[in-house]
């Protein structure tokens, strides 16, 4: 079941690659609100600039499409992350998982999923060929002392 | 992204400064496969002092270093890695095949 989120904000943009700092400095700004630590911040703007950069490369590899990013706080001082698009989709999901693997030629490292999945907590992968793929990605933020009055 | 060259020597050292994501890779890579054809280094150097942002694209940026470096039969060294880029790095357990400092 779906957890009610206590703010969130939803981005939609063309895929083109200079929207790859876009993306994860306006994650980053939204994430603000939780208080992060540096650490924080910067794991969740690698997550995003590799979740965006996936569709950029593979989802429209020979056309602009839309990429959507959602972005909500839910309970528990955890983010949560949705990167969606309408594009060609993942052939095989665990294969595309595995370290080093990658289809994106040499400019491609084939360590985005894994750098996603050391960076956030859980990382859920949703795919079907023709129709497009999910991306959702969640983290626990450290909860921060209040300072006193 | 901006890359710096300087060779002497049959040394290159390549001084990378900006982002370093998939938009900046794609002229870094350019860049730095002509600074390697130009100078044909024994021995190669990246300093990432001034990356203020890396992502996965910079791990193959510095895996094509390494192919490069190995044909010239050179070796391939990387240095000052801020902590974010470090952190990418050993994610992705690039230290195993190359060497950091």
């Amino acid at each position: 079941m779906k957890t009610k989120a206590m703010n969130e904000v939803s981005l939609e943009f063309p895929s083109r690659s200079s929207n790859e700092s876009f993306a994860r400095s306006a994650v980053a700004c939204f994430a603000a609100q939780l208080d992060p630590t540096l650490n924080e911040l910067e794991d969740i703007k690698t997550a995003v600039s590799e979740a965006v950069t996936n569709v950029i490369v593979h989802a429209y590899p020979d056309a602009i499409g839309t990429v959507q990013l959602k972005a909500r706080i839910c309970p528990g001082n955890v983010l949560e992350l949705t990167v969606k698009d309408h594009g060609r989709g993942i052939p095989d999901v665990d294969k595309a998982r595995q370290p080093m693997f990658t289809t994106g030629g040499e400019e491609r490292s084939g360590m985005g999923f894994t750098i996603m999945e050391s960076f956030m907590d859980k990382l859920t992968v949703r795919s079907v060929m023709g129709r497009g793929t999910t991306v959702i990605m969640k983290k626990k933020l450290a909860p921060r002392l209040k300072k006193p009055q | 992204m901006e890359i710096h060259a300087k060779s002497a020597d049959r040394n290159l050292l390549l001084e990378l400064s900006g982002e370093l994501d998939h938009h900046g890779a794609r002229n870094a890579l350019r860049e730095l496969e002509m600074a390697v054809d130009a100078a044909l280094p024994k021995k190669l150097v990246l300093d990432m002092s001034g990356v203020t942002f890396m992502d996965s694209s910079g791990i193959a940026l510095i895996l094509r270093a390494q192919q490069r470096i190995e044909l010239l039969d050179g070796s391939l060294l990387v240095c000052n890695v801020p902590d974010q880029a470090r952190r990418v790095l050993d994610a992705a357990g690039i230290g195993r095949l190359v060497t950091i400092r």
